[in-house]
């Protein structure tokens, strides 16, 4: 898989910047709220969605020119697309590659659905969540995201 | 320094040191002079008189005082004080805290913020450890606890004293039997996290379905507010109330729990059946936050 395949052909190749490839069908448009790139910031973008792919079925690829992603923002991309790999291109060449991280905790990443959690204060507690097998359960008051994880990324 | 949070911070060893030592206690085992010198602040931030006063007891009975916050509308809490400032300050007056609060994870960040232990004493709708602890006491002295068939009946969706329950059980190798009516049934998360322990749950609408297989029927209120009208709600509860002739019919040596206060869910001829536990349960709470404070103080 180090050499792309037929999805070259369906958006250009990129100068400077990242590929994020393999991302799970249908969360493109996720990943792209989490990097908070919208239609009136400036940065140039190709998405991809439902693109044959014969490791997970079908997957969404984005590139974007000119960025490397920050830790956090690989971390709130692995929670929607755990299978996401991050290509780094220079001069059109792949110089990194690298698979998301499953971090084993979530420190202000996720914001608690409860509106009964002590996070939800004016107290000075910061969203924390424990990845567990199902999901992420708060460290607080032990509220279990299972799904739509993507609704309550900060 | 070690803090009471939660049941799932607790490893089966620590429950069954904590719970020896109530046994210990209960058995009139212990130095009445264990905390002399020693000070309990209780912060109250909603209303919970028997429990303050069972901590309250616990403390004296073990030689020490209690500090009471008094009511929240006199304190710094109605200027405005975060829980985080409120634990800094009062960590400099009390060698402990018990804490009552109204939010969720409220005595996980009072643990964050306080130089002293603190033990919950119920947050909100979540964590009430030593409500759980002595419900396992209470099963533990009519039977051992491993490999129990527990029927959970009420509400379990927002009752979370019986999730804390079951997290507990699924320590002891339990089988689980959840009983509620439609639309407050157990939370899947909480289905998973047993499941995934190794603890079977089954599912059940009637109490009838499943009380002959039960060592531990746990009983808990079904509140009216969950419920459209007062007719829907009679019409529930009145299906889920334990009788005489139900607790008759089910193994002799089934013993039937509630958190109290009770309201109609077990009819008060149950009370005088050899099964009824709920009145010793409730007198256990002493030795068991003794145990408590003696494991987080010494
Ligand atoms: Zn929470």
């Amino acid at each position: 898989m180090t050499r792309k395949g037929p999805e070259g052909l369906l958006i250009s190749p990129i100068r400077h910047g990242t590929v994020i490839d393999h991302i799970t069908a249908g969360q493109a448009l996720n990943v792209l709220r989490i990097l908070g790139i919208t239609g009136t910031t400036s940065e140039e973008v190709s998405v991809a969605t439902n693109v044959a792919s014969g490791r997970v079925g079908k997957k969404d690829i984005v590139k974007i020119e000119n960025r490397e992603l920050r830790k956090e923002e690989v971390d709130r991309i692995a929670l929607i697309a755990p299978d996401a790999t991050i290509n780094i291109i220079r001069e059109y060449a792949v110089v990194e590659k690298k698979g998301v991280e499953h971090p084993r905790e979530l420190l202000g990443v996720v914001r608690c659905p409860n509106p009964g959690c002590i996070t939800n204060t004016a107290e000075p507690a910061r969203s924390r969540f424990i990845v567990v097998r199902n999901g992420l359960r708060c460290h607080y008051c032990d509220w279990l995201i299972s799904k739509e994880i993507a609704e309550h990324i900060l | 320094m070690r803090h009471i949070i939660s049941v799932r911070d607790l490893r089966r060893d620590e429950i069954d040191r904590l719970l020896d030592r109530a046994a210990e206690i209960e058995a009139r085992h212990f130095d009445p002079h264990l905390l002399s010198g020693r000070i309990l602040g209780l912060f109250f931030f909603e209303p919970s008189t028997r429990t303050r006063m069972s901590f309250e007891s616990a403390m004296a009975r073990l030689g020490g005082v209690s500090l009471n916050m008094g009511s929240v509308e006199a304190s710094s809490v109605a200027k405005g004080e975060t829980l985080a400032d409120t634990i800094r300050v009062v960590s400099g007056y009390v060698d402990a805290i018990v804490l009552r609060h109204p939010k969720e994870g409220a005595a996980r960040l009072a643990a964050e913020f306080a130089s002293v232990p603190v033990i919950n004493a119920g947050d909100g709708a979540g964590q009430h450890p030593s409500q759980t602890l002595l419900d396992l006491y209470t099963i533990r002295k009519s039977m051992p606890l491993d490999g129990l068939r527990v029927g959970l009946l009420g509400d379990l969706r927002y009752g979370r004293t019986t999730h804390s329950l079951a997290i507990a059980l699924s320590l002891y190798g339990a089988e689980i039997a959840a009983i509620a009516p439609k639309g407050l049934e157990l939370p899947s998360g909480i289905i998973h996290e047993l499941n995934g322990s190794g603890t079977p749950v089954t599912e059940h609408t009637a109490v009838e379905e499943v009380i002959d297989d039960l060592d531990v029927l746990y009983v808990t209120r079904i509140q009216r507010e969950r419920f459209p009208d007062t007719a829907s709600y009679l019409d529930v509860a009145s299906s889920y109330r334990i009788t005489p002739d139900l607790v008759l019919r089910a193994r002799p040596h089934l013993i039937v729990l509630h958190p109290l206060p009770r309201l109609d869910e077990i009819d008060p001829g149950v009370d005088a059946l050899p099964n009824a536990k709920y009145f010793e349960q409730a007198h256990h709470g002493v030795s068991v936050r003794m145990a408590m404070l003696s494991e987080v103080m010494t």
